[in-house]
């Protein structure tokens, strides 16, 4: 757990599971991301960024998905989020892009969440945004914020 | 404007955070989508919201937000309310629904943590 040595370069390396279905649990493991790279020292608008399309993440994973990964690797130019789930997937990715489409249950909306908004978020809240899906298999996405070095200190 | 003040001009209940009503607080954003707040929210400002479940205290917590107003004299669960309680945040409730809170906030003073949104605000 925490820093890992895999790759010289990384500064912060670590995998967090995430249950489908559990929508008591959401938000916790975007929490502790916000944590950890708060305590890294990372500046807050990258934070703010990695927290909000983690907790997206989280709570399309508990909406949708059987079982998800969400992975954190924090590099000196850049935090890379990526986010394996097992579930359904997305027949077609334009429309799921498009915003206030969605196929979310009167539960999700309950939450304030299912408004067709989420994997919009996600991409706005990224410097560099990826999205493939399986139907049947699963949705993958890869987000990249980069840090601003020194610019902001 | 102090927390305490927001709780004058609201008439509202403290049920979370009595000890930090002399908070600064100077914006605020209102909505019922918790997508609509990650994106247009700042960590600092009040939210004023009808939601009452546990995700408004973990968004709110996400963006670090000062402070939550339940407005139209909702009554969170306590489930809510613990987790409130276990991340500092103040929970505030009103009887006056949102688009009245929100008047008489800004009447004082308080302004929106954002005039305008173009959609898309990648960096803050």
């Amino acid at each position: 757990m925490g820093a890992v040595s895999a790759c010289e370069k990384w500064l912060y390396e670590n995998s967090f599971p995430v249950d489908g279905g559990n929508f008591d649990d959401a938000g916790r493991v975007s929490g502790r991301i916000k944590t950890i790279l708060k305590e890294m020292g990372i500046e807050n608008d990258v934070v703010r960024m990695a927290a909000v399309i983690t907790y997206e993440s989280e709570i399309n994973i508990v909406s949708y998905a059987r079982h998800g990964m969400i992975r954190l690797h924090v590099l000196p130019e850049y935090v890379e989020i990526e986010v394996v789930d097992e579930g359904p997937g997305i027949s077609d990715i334009r429309l799921a892009m498009q915003q206030g489409w969605s196929t979310a249950t009167d539960k999700i909306r309950e939450m304030g969440f299912g408004a067709g908004m989420g994997l919009n978020n996600i991409r706005n809240f990224s410097d560099i945004f990826h999205i493939s899906s399986d139907v049947g298999s699963g949705t993958r996405l890869k987000m990249i914020i980069h840090i601003q070095q020194e610019q902001n200190r | 404007m102090l927390l305490r003040e927001v709780q004058k001009i609201l008439d509202a209940e403290v049920l979370v955070g009595a000890e930090k009503l002399d908070m600064e607080v100077h914006t605020a954003f209102g909505a019922d989508l918790m997508s609509d707040v990650l994106a247009f929210a700042d960590s600092g400002c009040l939210l004023l919201t009808g939601l009452t479940n546990p995700q408004v205290i973990r968004t709110a917590d996400v963006l670090d937000i000062a402070a939550i107003i339940i407005v139209r004299g909702k009554k969170p669960s306590p489930e809510t309310l613990r987790a409130a309680a276990d991340k500092k945040i103040p929970v505030l409730s009103t009887k006056y629904i949102l688009f009245e809170s929100a008047g008489r906030l800004y009447e004082k003073g308080i302004v929106g943590s954002a005039q305008k949104v173009d959609g898309r605000r990648v960096r803050l």
